[in-house]
This record gives structure tokens, C-alpha cells and sequence, in this order.
């Protein structure tokens, strides 16, 4: 291997291209050539750095400093200064609000952020397995299939107590048993890629920034459980993380990684890319595997569930991006080492995505339970423009709407239902006090409508009602006699909907009437928006 | 992968290649759809027709698929797809008002098609690039961090 | 064990709540729930609470476990019940003192049962036109409760896949391909969907008012037929439970109704076995082709028109008794009574909306006039007789009119899947060996096995028949005999399943249950007959002695038999190579 001085990771992941990124890259190689630098140091385009909103992103190593927002006339600056001088270009490192990611070291020593599922992310070009395998790669499906049976495996899961981070957090461990336990001609592991929770775009950087380590993942639930294929079911819209997962499992077939007998242990997987054509609810396992199946992206009636009865009827694993990327490190460190981070009932990490009125939007990743507070102001840089904090919605459109009360409890699978939300995909939209909480709930609802797949009546039915009451309420001529239809409406939703969209698709306004009744009773009563930005 | 624009012509041969190419199983529905979609712009009756046959499955159930998932369309659409997110992330940061430069650039409600052919302009599920809301995708580009100026700015590439 | 309400019973693995509820005497209501069919669990009306769930379950999908404690009746139950109702009866037109399924409606039923005064909802319609684009059925889309019942019954059960979720959402709606109309799909019009739909949805095109009209007509001479499973299935309409037999009351009533004669499709079952029978004989005798396929059922005929056209030869040439008796009582009958026949008004009681279509094909004007003017089927019949006020149970019996109306028991069990098979073999048998069968009763031929199979021996050949009804049956069988997996000499399909007594005209409710009884019925009225074989009716006798002179003679070539259209399975459109799917 060439030993470089320096190199200089230029982030690759959708947001940064959005931002012109790949411009950014290509004046850095061309100016180091022309310097005469390119042998000394190395461009690396990489997966997402975090601050996606703050692109493009750049960090130079070895000292770890992170550029951002950079432009093309940036560059000659970078390289005549940092790279050549050693002299680093303050002006591009921002007002330092980026607590602890300024100052770009490696990831394990970031203050708040604990990097498992995201530790290459933004560290290796994902495009090159040779980085991932240096990195450990393919290391704990080697562990797995020459030192492990697969009841080993399953039982390291279940005490590792890692959970779904597909929203449900179901116990994965457990997951994989059923499946394994199942006498059946063929199993099947499914990778959800479909992400598609506002607020959520955690998978497609962790595809886009550590694919290997997907694979991986997967290669080893297929051993756990019996399986000899695999399939990734990613949204059509992102093309980015199709072409990447791809490409991997091209590379990883090619190293023998993948496919036939791997390893010379007689275990042989191989694994498909499927895509989506527009559908939140897809990401439903069981609507998923129906439109694998090429049809209508509608759920199944649970029980028999994907774990006995999944792809082709069946037994099939459905995990969620994010919760395979556990996967090789538990199987490397041990279930002890995982259970040290997060807290004892819902151990490990949980992957963040930060949007809405916060200073610093983007990828991280932190122990399960770290509050709220130290998330937005900690690590998210607090509210911009002076403005004050007024509900964080977490998990996503259907998650739950938190007041400033509850900035202080501990954000884990188990605590926030407790509060009437939910952890969910990890989506976390911030509000400050210039918004208007009608018609925030109008804009949640609308999606619903949109998303419904129209099976069952009380959310093909109840979507629209919800939307239309709202609506209603948003433009002054609700009534009182409204509120209490909502709340009838959303309990028949939560309880007998037949998927998870229509069961939560009330939780935004269950939690909005709770916590911020005021404003709705004020647009009933005064027809009067208290922020006064709404269409009243 | 793009599949060169077809004239309806040529749609017989051209779905016989797109079901080879994927197999004649009724599991790569959506994946046909895709490039079908692809070659004639749209899903015309036509085409789900010969990719019923093809796939020896009922033509309603065909149809009941093309028109589940967004990114398919039983209608003819413009020639570029605009579709902005309206998602709480992305409403947050002013959504609206770009839809409403959208509309007022193209003179076209949501939903609808310039008279030129050129545009369709629809609203579409988080995009996930609410890192850099509010954003919208014009065919399989995706353009993020948007104010109500970038629009005519983007516009003219397509135009 | 489980325990629900209170109430423990003992029921089988893999049992649903609602089945174990059943066998307590609770009634959960249901209302996308259909017993023969796929479970939709879509309306979420039967949710019951099920200790240790976080959720309501659906009683229809949910199995029971041992030591489950379910409460069907709950506060929490109740509540989101009507929420659920509410938000079905806000999408849906308040005509019931309009609709077609007044008083015998799932949906009027459940809010009535549910006790609903209001719905707190604003009611908003699709505002999807009316579907009337066929003979046999009209659709009203915006009654559709999306419950999918039509879905699996037209799917699975009839294989024909007409009918399919479009959209997404709120704005889902049940459909036939690209959202054309009925007429222009490949719809058997079986009427299969009609007895799925818990709510007027789908109905039959209702011809009353043209028969009343008729009735009324001084200048018209208004013959009826009535055909075998309508005997056992009016009293239904009329009030009776199903399985017993009305064929007296039924002729009294249509007498009281103004009909001129009343006489009888039997009578052209008979006619059709001796047709048919001969040209089995012959195409054996001839080398082919073979196997024979039944023709009497319509709706499996636009079946295999746009699904097997490449095997429309095997199909017998014979029309169905419907087509036969329509022929003749422009002609035969007609100078026989000395009745011009362009005065001759003739309906057809029928259990079949296919039927409708049937009768008005291009090619079923054989005696120069359309030979059938109108079909009612059985639901129709029983509003013109409580329209008229026929105190229908308290009529005397009384007999068909001659000389179309004497028949035996061979044509009285047409109505029943297998019995065209049964009443064929009894005559085929005699007539080519010339022997008296042992025992008439073709065992094998009866029931609700999906195909039934038997091995006859004519002599010393060997006749393998087959018997499928439902046309998904029918597919499976077409298809062994397309792959050449199976050898059969004679095969009978019928669309219904159940055959003719499941006819998609017969009575609401007809569910596999009851197809069962009305179909038992047939076979006791058969065994009460004093002639039981066809050729033994002297009637048809009489009919070759006076004017067929021989079965497949030159006169029945004319009247009795007929050809079939091939059809595309896809809409027309722009596309060159389809043709109108129902012309
Ligand atoms: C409406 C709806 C959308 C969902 N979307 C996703 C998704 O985008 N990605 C995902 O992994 N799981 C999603 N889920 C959860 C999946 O059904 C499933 O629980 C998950 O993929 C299981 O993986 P896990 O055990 O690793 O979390 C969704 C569930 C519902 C009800
Ligand atoms: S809850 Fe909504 S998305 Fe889920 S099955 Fe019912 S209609 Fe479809
Ligand atoms: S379908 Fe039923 S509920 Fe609807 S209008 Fe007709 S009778 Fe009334
Ligand atoms: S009439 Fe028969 S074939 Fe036609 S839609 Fe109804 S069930 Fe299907
Ligand atoms: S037409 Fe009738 S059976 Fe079919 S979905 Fe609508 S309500 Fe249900
Ligand atoms: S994509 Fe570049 S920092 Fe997230
Ligand atoms: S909300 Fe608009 S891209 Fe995610
Ligand atoms: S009857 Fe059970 S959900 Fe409809």
C-alpha cells in the first residue's frame, strides 16, 4: 500500500452531491496534481460526514479538520494553506458550532456520538471494499461461519439485546429464531431499504457511506437462519445507495465474499437489489414482501408473520437497515461489549437524523437514552435565529409531538411511548415558537392521505377525516365538536387499523391535543392562529 | 438504466425486450413497469396490455399496480417530472412558496402539465434529503437547500 | 380451551375467533367477512379485545390460542365499531329507499344492528358513473364499500381476475382493468361478484318493467320458461329458508302475474341431452374431437371464448336449453298454437345474469326474431311477485302447459353441477349400448368437490367424463386437458359454482352452504319423478316425430346449435391486434 502524508475525504452522500460536492472533488485532485501533490495526498470520496446541511463537506486528516459549505474556489485556499502549509483556513470551519465535530478525530472519540453502526461512514470510500475490508470487513462473517454454528450466532443476538431500528424494536435475536426454528424448502433475508419516514434518511447514508457493511450483515442473519438468499428493497428515489449496494455485491461476489461456498465453509449466499416505485407504506414488511412479489404494496394480515410466512410464503428475516449495521460489530466485540453503551433495557446506539429549525441538520449517532436537550443543543447547536424551542416530533411524521417539558427524558424504544410518542426510524423534527401547531398537524396529516394504501377502512376512511377536520379546524371553522370526533377517530385508528401507518397516523395529533390544546381550542374559539403565520 | 425513447410503434418489440431482460416472472412487475415507463415516457394502456400478456397475468391487476405507486403514471406526463416535497421537514422551511414559484413560473397548478408538454409538476413523499429542505427532484435529479430564487435558476436547465 | 365472554369452548387449532364465537351463540358483526372466501380482515367492524393485545383484533382473521380470554363487547370495542361504521356510511349514498338491495343489504343491516343515529362525519361520494355497459350486470361504483369481497370471488373462485383495487388511498376503488367498463373486459358476467358484494354495489340489470310491459300488451302472447334451479330457489326470494321445492306455486304465480303460458326449460333439458348425447356418440364414433365440452352454462362460454379460444372446438355446438326452447317457441310452438311468432313475447326465467348476455347474441335469432326477448332471473321474478301482492305461500299447485312443458328428472338436475353429466350418462348409456342401466344414480358426478371424475363403460369402451363447476375449476381442467395430462371423453362446466342453483341470479344470500341444499333439493325432486331419462319423455319424442325428425338433423343443425366467437382477454383500444372483448 502507497503511504500518503495526508488525505482528504471529500463526502460523497446525497445531500453533499445536492450541494456540488463532486465539483468540489474534482477541482481538489486537479489543483493537487497540478502542485504536484497528488502522490502525497489522497482524495477520498467517502459517505456521509453528518452536518449534511453544511455541504459540501471535506475533512483533512491526519489533523481532522473539517471544511465546510466548501466551494470550488475554495480549493486552490485549502491546498496552498492546510496542505501545503500546514496552516489550517479558519475561515472554512465555521462559528464552532459543531461542538465536538470541528475538530474531526476519529469517530470513538467524539464527545456525545458513539460511532458503531456509522463507523466507517464518512471514514472509507464506499465504493472500494478493499477500505471496508481493511477496516475489519468481512471479519465477523469469517468469525461466523468458520467459528460459529448458526445457533451460536442467534444466541450471541439475543444477548447482545439488540433491538429493530426499523421502528418496531422487535428483539432481533429473537426475530432470527423463529425464522431458524422454521422447516421450510428455501428462507430469505430481506434488507428494508425503503426508508421513507419524513424527517428519516439515516439508511440511505449508511448505504451510500458503508454498503459492505450491509452485505455483510445480511451474509450473516442468512447463516443464523438458514438462508441462501437475500434481497435489498430500496425506494426508487434513491439512486445513489442503489448504485453503491450494487456495486458492493459485485465486489463481494467477485472476492468470493459473496455467492457460492464462501470462505470454503459449504454456506453460499447471494444477494438481489429490488426497487420501490413510490410508496410509504412499502416499508411495512409485509407490504414490502407483496411488492417484491410484484403487486400492490398492501399490507398482510398478522398474524402468520414474515418470520414463518414471508417472501413466496416463506420464512423471511425483514431487518432494517440500520439494525444490520449492529450486526458485524456485536459479532466482533461480543454481546458484553455491546450492552455497554445505551442503557441496560434498550442497549446500544440509536442513528439520528436532525431536521427542521436546528442549527446543525444531519447524521448522528448516539447512545440509546441520551435526552433530548443534549441532542438539540449539544450536538444539534441549538435553535437558530434567537428563536425558542417548541416541539421536537420524534420518529418521524408518525411519531409523537414533545413539548419543551419533556426535553429531559431519555430517548430510547421504550420510554418515549410512554409519553404517547415513539422512537421510530430515529427522525427528529425540530420546531421553534414561529410555527403554527394546526397547521404543522395539517401538513402531517396530508401525508397520510397520501400514503394510505386504501385497504382497510379505518385509515383509508379515517386518513382523510383526520386531514379534513384538521383542514378544518386550520381555517377557522372547527368546533369544538371536532375535538371530540378526533379523539374518537384516533382511537378507532390506533386500534384497529391494520398496519402500523394507520395505527399512528393519529399519534401526531393525539400528542399535538395533549400537549398544545391551546392553540387548536384558539383557532376554534378566537379563530385566531397564536403565532400568527398561519391561513387564518 | 435509461432505455432510448420508443415510439409506440415499436411497443410490441420493445416490452418483448424489457420482459426478457427481466424475466417473465410476474415478481418483476414493478422492475418492467420501471422501464417501460422509462421508453414511453408514461404507462399507456397499450403497453400494460402487452406487459399482461407477456407476463400471462390479468391486465386488472396490472393496472391496479401501475396505479398504486407514485412513481408510475397512467397519464401522459411532461417530459420532465417536477416533484416537490411538501413533508413536514421540508414545509418547515418553506415548501409552499415553492410551490407557489413553481406554479407561477410554469403557470400550472399541481397535478398539472404545462401546454408545451414540457412539465408535470406533483408533489412527492420525503424525498430523504431533509437534511437539506426543502427539496424537490426533477426526473432522478435531486435539488436541496432551495429558496424561492433557485427555482427560475433550475428551471432553465430543463427548459 | 378459550374463553370468550365469559363463555369457554373447546374449538381446533388455527380456528378464528369468530368461528369459536360462533359455536357460542355470539354473533360478532362482520361485514367484509364472506364464508367461502378469502379473508379481507379490510372493514375492521368484527374487532374484538383479546387479553394480553395491544390492539383490537379482527374476529374473522385473528386465531384463537389456547387459553385466549376474548371480550367482543367492550366499551373500547364498541366505540371504534361505529367509528369504523361511520366512516364506511360517509362515503356512501343514503339511498337506500332506492337501492336495489333494500332490505337484504349487509351494510342497511349492520347500522341498524349497530343501533346508528348519526354519523358524525360529512358525507362525501366518489361520484363514479353508473356501469351499464352490459346485458347481464350494472355497476354502481359509488355504493362500493372497497370491502374486496368481489376481488377474491372473481379471482379466485371465478379465475376470470376482472375485477381489481385501482388507486391508493382514500381513493381506492374496485374496478375492472384501466377503469373500463365492464363490457369492454373479459367478464364471464357470471354474476358471481353480485353474490359477494354485501351492498348494491353490483346487481343484475333489472328487465322487470319490460316483462310488466309486455304483460300488459294485448297484442302479445307472453310465453315463459322457467329453468331448473329456479324451482328450488324462489321461495327464497319469497321468504322460505332455503332447499325446498316450488315448481307448483312457481307456474300458479306466473299464471296470477298474466303470463299466457307458462311452460318449461326442463322440457329443453331434455331436448338438450338427446342433441348433445348423440353428438358425443358421434365425435367417439367419428375419432373426434374429443373430449366434449358442455354449452350449456353462458358464462362459461364467454369464459372460454376470451380464455380458451384455442379449445372452443371441443365445446358441443348444442344451445343451451335457454337458447333451444327460445328457438322453438318461435317455430315449433308458434305453429303448433297457430301464433304468429312476431307476436310472441318470450321470457325466460333464469338463475343466471349471464343468461341476459346470452340471449341477446347476434346469433340467437334463429326462428327469425330474437328467440328470446327477455331474461328474468330469479330475484327479479320475486320482486314482480311481491310488486303484484301474490300470496305466494298460500298458491295452489299447478302444472306447466304443454307441449313445452313436460320433462323427467334428468332435466330437473341440470341445475345442479354434475347433473348435466348424470342426466347424459343415462341416456348415452342406453341409447349406445341398448341396455337398461342398473342404477341410474351417477354417485361419483354429485356434490361440491371443485372436479369430479368418473369412468363409465359403454359396452366395452371405456368414457372418462369430468365435471368442474366455478370457473377457476373449469381453468384447471381446461388446462389438464390443454397439456394432455388428463384423458376425458366428456367433460360438463359449469360457471356457478354449485352450478345453476349458485347461478349468479339466484337469491341473496347464496353462499357455498346453500348452493349445497338447493342442489340436494334437485336430486329428491329427481328421484320423485316418474321419468327420469330423457329420452323417455314422451314430449320429445313427440317434438323429432312432428318437426326435429332426428336428433342432430337438418332442423336442429338450424335451430338447436350454434357456433362460438373468439374474444381477446384485453379492452379494445388503439392497439390493432385486440378486438372488443364483448361485442
Ligand atoms: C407504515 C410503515 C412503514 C415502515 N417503514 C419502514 C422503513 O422504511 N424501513 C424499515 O426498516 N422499517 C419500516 N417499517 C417497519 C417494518 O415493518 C419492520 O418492522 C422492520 O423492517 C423490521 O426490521 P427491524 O426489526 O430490523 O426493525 C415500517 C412499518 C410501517 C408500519
Ligand atoms: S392501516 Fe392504512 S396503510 Fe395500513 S393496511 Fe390499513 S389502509 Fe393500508
Ligand atoms: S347498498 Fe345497502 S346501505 Fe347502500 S343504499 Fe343500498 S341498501 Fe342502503
Ligand atoms: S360477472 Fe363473473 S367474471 Fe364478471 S366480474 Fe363478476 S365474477 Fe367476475
Ligand atoms: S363491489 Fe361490492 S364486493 Fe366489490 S369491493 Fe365493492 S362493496 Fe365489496
Ligand atoms: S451527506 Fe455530506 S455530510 Fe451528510
Ligand atoms: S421532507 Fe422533504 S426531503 Fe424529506
Ligand atoms: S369482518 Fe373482520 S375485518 Fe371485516
Amino acid at each position: 500500500m502507497r503511504f500518503y502524508r495526508s488525505h482528504v475525504l471529500v463526502c460523497g452522500g446525497t445531500p453533499c452531491i445536492l450541494e456540488g460536492c463532486k465539483a468540489v472533488r474534482d477541482a481538489l485532485t486537479e489543483e493537487l496534481k497540478r502542485r504536484g501533490l497528488d502522490e502525497e495526498v489522497r482524495v477520498v470520496e467517502t459517505g456521509c460526514l453528518g452536518p449534511c446541511d453544511l455541504g459540501p463537506v471535506i475533512v483533512v486528516y491526519p489533523e481532522g479538520t473539517l471544511y465546510e459549505k466548501v466551494a470550488v474556489r475554495d480549493v486552490s485556499e485549502i491546498v496552498e494553506e492546510h496542505l501545503l502549509k500546514g496552516r489550517i483556513v479558519r475561515r472554512l470551519t465555521g462559528e464552532g458550532r459543531l461542538a465536538g465535530i470541528v475538530s474531526y478525530k476519529e469517530p470513538e472519540y467524539l464527545e456525545c456520538q458513539e460511532r458503531i453502526v456509522l463507523r466507517n461512514c464518512g471514514i472509507i470510500d464506499p465504493s472500494s471494499i478493499e477500505e471496508y475490508i481493511a477496516r475489519d470487513g468481512y471479519r465477523a462473517l469469517a468469525k461466523c461461519l468458520t467459528e460459529m454454528e448458526p445457533c451460536d450466532v442467534i444466541e450471541v443476538m439475543k444477548q447482545s439485546g439488540l433491538v429493530g431500528r426499523g421502528g418496531a424494536a422487535f428483539p432481533t435475536g429473537l426475530k432470527w429464531s423463529f425464522t431458524a426454528n422454521a422447516v421450510a424448502d428455501e428462507k430469505f433475508i430481506i434488507c428494508n431499504a425503503d426508508e421513507g419516514e419524513p424527517g428519516t434518511f439515516k439508511d440511505r447514508l449508511i448505504l451510500e457511506g458503508d454498503p459492505h457493511s450491509i452485505l455483510e450483515a445480511m451474509a450473516i442473519a442468512g447463516y443464523a437462519v438458514g438462508a441462501e438468499r437475500g434481497f435489498v428493497y430500496i425506494r426508487g428515489e434513491y439512486s445513489l445507495s442503489i448504485e453503491r449496494i450494487t456495486k458492493g455485491i459485485e465486489q463481494a461476489k467477485a472476492m468470493g465474499l459473496l455467492g457460492r461456498d464462501i470462505f470454503g465453509s459449504g454456506f453460499s449466499f447471494d444477494i438481489e437489489v429490488r426497487k420501490g416505485a413510490g410508496a410509504y407504506v412499502c416499508g411495512e414488511e409485509t407490504a414490502l414482501i407483496e411488492s417484491m412479489e410484484g403487486g400492490r404494496g398492501e399490507p398482510r394480515v398478522k398474524p402468520p408473520y414474515p418470520g414463518t410466512h414471508g417472501f413466496l410464503g416463506m420464512p423471511t428475516v425483514v431487518n432494517n437497515v440500520e439494525t444490520l449495521g449492529n450486526i458485524p460489530r456485536i459479532i466482533l466485540n461480543g454481546p458484553v461489549w455491546y450492552r455497554g453503551f445505551g442503557t441496560p433495557k434498550c442497549p446500544g446506539t440509536k442513528v439520528f437524523t436532525m431536521t427542521g429549525d436546528i442549527n446543525s441538520k444531519g447524521l448522528i449517532e448516539v447512545p440509546m437514552g441520551i435526552t433530548l436537550r443534549k441532542i438539540i443543543y449539544e450536538i444539534g447547536g441549538g435553535i437558530p435565529g434567537g428563536r425558542s424551542f417548541k416541539m421536537a416530533q420524534t420518529g418521524g411524521t408518525s411519531g409523537g409531538c414533545l413539548p419543551g417539558e419533556m426535553l429531559d427524558v431519555p430517548m430510547d424504544y421504550f420510554t418515549l411511548p410512554e409519553m404517547g410518542s415513539a422512537l421510530g426510524s430515529g427522525a427528529l423534527l425540530i420546531m421553534d415558537d414561529s410555527h403554527c401547531i394546526v397547521d404543522i398537524a395539517e401538513s402531517f396529516m396530508r401525508f397520510f392521505v397520501r400514503e394510505s394504501c386504501g385497504k382497510c377502512v379505518p385509515c383509508r376512511e379515517g386518513t382523510a377525516r383526520l386531514h379534513h377536520i384538521v383542514e378544518k379546524i386550520a381555517i377557522g371553522n372547527g368546533t369544538y365538536e371536532d375535538l371530540r370526533v378526533l379523539e374518537d377517530l384516533s382511537h378507532a385508528m390506533q386500534k384497529t387499523a391494520l398496519c402500523g401507518l394507520g395505527q399512528s397516523a393519529p399519534i401526531p395529533i393525539m400528542t399535538m391535543l395533549k400537549y398544545f390544546k391551546d392553540e387548536f381550542e384558539a383557532h376554534i374559539k378566537d379563530k385566531l392562529c397564536p403565532t400568527g403565520t398561519c391561513r387564518l | 438504466m435509461d432505455v432510448m425513447p420508443a415510439s409506440l410503434d415499436s411497443l410490441e418489440s420493445t416490452i418483448k425486450e424489457i420482459v426478457a431482460r427481466h424475466g417473465r416472472s410476474e415478481h418483476e412487475l414493478l422492475a418492467i413497469l420501471d422501464d417501460v415507463q422509462r421508453a414511453f415516457g408514461y404507462l399507456p394502456e397499450n403497453a400494460l396490455i402487452e406487459v399482461a400478456r407477456n407476463l400471462d397475468m390479468p391486465l386488472g391487476k396490472v393496472y391496479g399496480v401501475a396505479t398504486f405507486y407514485t412513481l408510475f403514471s397512467v397519464e401522459p406526463v411532461g417530459e420532465h417530472v417536477i416533484r416537490v416535497c411538501e413533508n413536514a421537514p421540508c414545509h418547515l422551511l418553506g415548501a409552499d412558496t415553492l410551490i407557489d414559484v413553481l406554479s407561477q413560473e410554469l403557470g400550472i397548478p399541481m397535478g398539472g402539465t404545462t401546454s408545451c408538454g414540457k412539465f408535470t409538476l406533483k408533489h412527492t413523499s420525503c424525498l430523504g434529503v431533509c437534511g437539506v429542505a426543502p427539496a424537490i427532484m426533477i426526473d432522478d435529479e435531486v435539488y436541496g437547500n432551495l429558496t424561492p430564487d433557485d427555482i427560475p435558476v433550475i428551471l432553465e436547465k430543463y427548459r | 380451551m378459550v374463553t370468550i365472554d365469559g363463555l369457554r369452548v373447546q374449538v381446533d387449532a388455527g380456528t378464528t375467533i369468530l368461528e369459536a364465537a360462533r359455536k357460542l351463540g355470539v354473533d360478532i358483526p362482520t361485514l367484509c367477512h364472506h364464508p367461502d372466501l378469502e379473508v379481507q380482515a379490510t372493514c375492521r367492524i368484527c374487532v374484538v379485545e383479546v387479553e394480553g393485545e395491544k390492539l383490537l383484533q379482527p374476529a374473522c382473521a385473528f386465531p384463537v390460542r389456547d387459553n385466549m380470554v376474548v371480550r367482543t363487547n367492550t366499551p373500547d370495542v364498541r366505540s371504534a365499531r361505529r367509528v369504523n361504521l361511520e366512516l364506511i356510511l360517509a362515503h356512501h349514498p343514503t339511498d337506500c329507499l332506492q337501492c336495489i338491495r333494500n332490505r337484504n343489504c349487509e351494510l342497511q343491516a349492520l347500522a341498524e344492528r349497530l343501533g346508528i343515529r348519526e354519523v358524525r362525519f360529512e358525507r362525501k361520494l366518489r361520484g363514479i358513473p353508473l356501469d351499464e355497459s352490459t346485458p347481464a350486470i350494472v355497476r354502481e361504483p359509488d355504493k362500493c364499500i372497497s370491502c374486496r369481497r368481489c376481488v377474491a370471488m372473481c379471482r379466485d373462485v371465478q379465475a376470470a381476475a376482472v375485477l381489481w383495487p385501482v388507486g391508493r388511498g382514500v381513493d381506492t376503488v374496485v374496478a375492472p382493468a384501466c377503469e373500463r367498463e365492464l363490457g369492454d373486459v373479459a367478464c364471464a358476467l357470471c354474476g358471481q361478484c353480485i353474490h359477494a358484494c354485501p351492498v348494491g354495489a353490483i346487481a343484475e340489470r333489472d328487465d322487470t318493467e319490460k316483462v310488466f310491459r309486455a304483460l300488459a300488451d294485448p297484442t302479445r302472447h307472453v310465453v315463459v320458461q322457467t329453468a331448473p334451479a329456479t324451482r328450488v330457489s324462489i321461495g327464497e326470494e319469497l321468504g322460505f329458508p332455503p332447499g325446498e321445492i316450488f315448481t307448483g306455486k312457481l307456474v300458479a304465480a306466473l299464471r296470477r302475474l298474466g303470463f299466457d303460458k307458462v311452460m318449461d326449460t326442463d322440457f329443453t333439458a331434455d331436448l338438450t341431452i338427446i342433441e348433445e348425447g348423440n353428438e358425443l356418440l358421434k365425435r367417439i364414433k367419428e375419432g373426434g374431437p374429443l373430449p366434449l365440452i358442455t354449452s350449456c352454462s353462458p358464462g362459461w362460454i364467454k369464459f372460454g371464448e376470451h380464455f380458451f379460444p384455442d379449445l372452443l372446438e371441443y365445446v358441443s355446438t348444442c344451445k343451451s336449453p335457454q337458447q333451444m326452447f327460445g328457438a322453438l317457441v318461435k317455430t315449433y310452438y308458434a305453429r303448433h298454437s297457430g301464433i304468429d311468432p312476431k307476436d310472441i313475447f318470450s321470457v325466460s326465467l333464469m338463475p343466471c345474469t349471464a343468461k341476459k348476455f346470452e340471449a341477446e347474441r347476434p346469433e340467437m335469432a334463429s326462428s327469425g326474431y330474437q328467440d328470446v326477448d327477455v331474461v328474468l332471473t330469479s330475484r327479479e321474478l320475486g320482486r314482480m311477485i311481491r310488486e303484484a301482492g301474490i300470496d305466494f305461500a298460500n298458491l295452489p299447485d299447478e302444472e306447466h302447459d304443454s307441449p313445452m312443458g313436460i320433462s323427467t328428472g334428468a332435466a330437473a338436475i341440470f341445475g345442479a353441477t354434475g347433473g348435466v353429466m348424470e342426466a347424459a350418462l343415462r341416456t348415452v348409456y342406453e341409447v349406445a349400448t341398448g341396455l337398461e342401466l342398473p342404477s341410474i344414480d351417477f354417485q361419483e358426478v354429485r356434490g361440491l368437490e371443485g372436479i369430479k371424475e368418473a369412468e363409465v363403460m359403454l359396452g366395452d369402451m371405456k368414457v372418462r367424463v369430468g365435471v368442474a363447476h366455478g370457473l377457476a375449476n373449469a381453468k384447471r381442467i381446461l388446462e389438464l386437458v390443454r397439456d394432455k395430462e388428463r384423458v376425458y371423453h366428456f367433460i360438463e362446466i359449469m360457471a356457478c359454482p354449485g352450478g345453476c342453483v349458485g347461478g349468479g341470479g339466484q337469491p341473496i344470500p347464496t353462499n357455498m352452504e346453500i348452493r349445497g341444499i338447493r342442489g340436494n333439493a334437485l336430486y329428491v325432486a329427481d328421484r320423485l319423478l316418474p321419468l327420469r331419462k330423457s329420452h323417455e319423455n314422451p314430449a320429445i319424442k313427440q317434438l323429432y316425430e312432428e318437426f326435429l325428425m332426428e336428433p342432430l338433423g337438418e332442423v336442429s343443425h338450424r335451430l338447436l346449435h350454434t357456433h362460438y366467437t373468439e374474444r381477446s382477454k384485453y379492452p379494445v383500444s388503439c392497439y390493432p391486434m385486440s378486438q372488443n372483448a364483448c361485442d
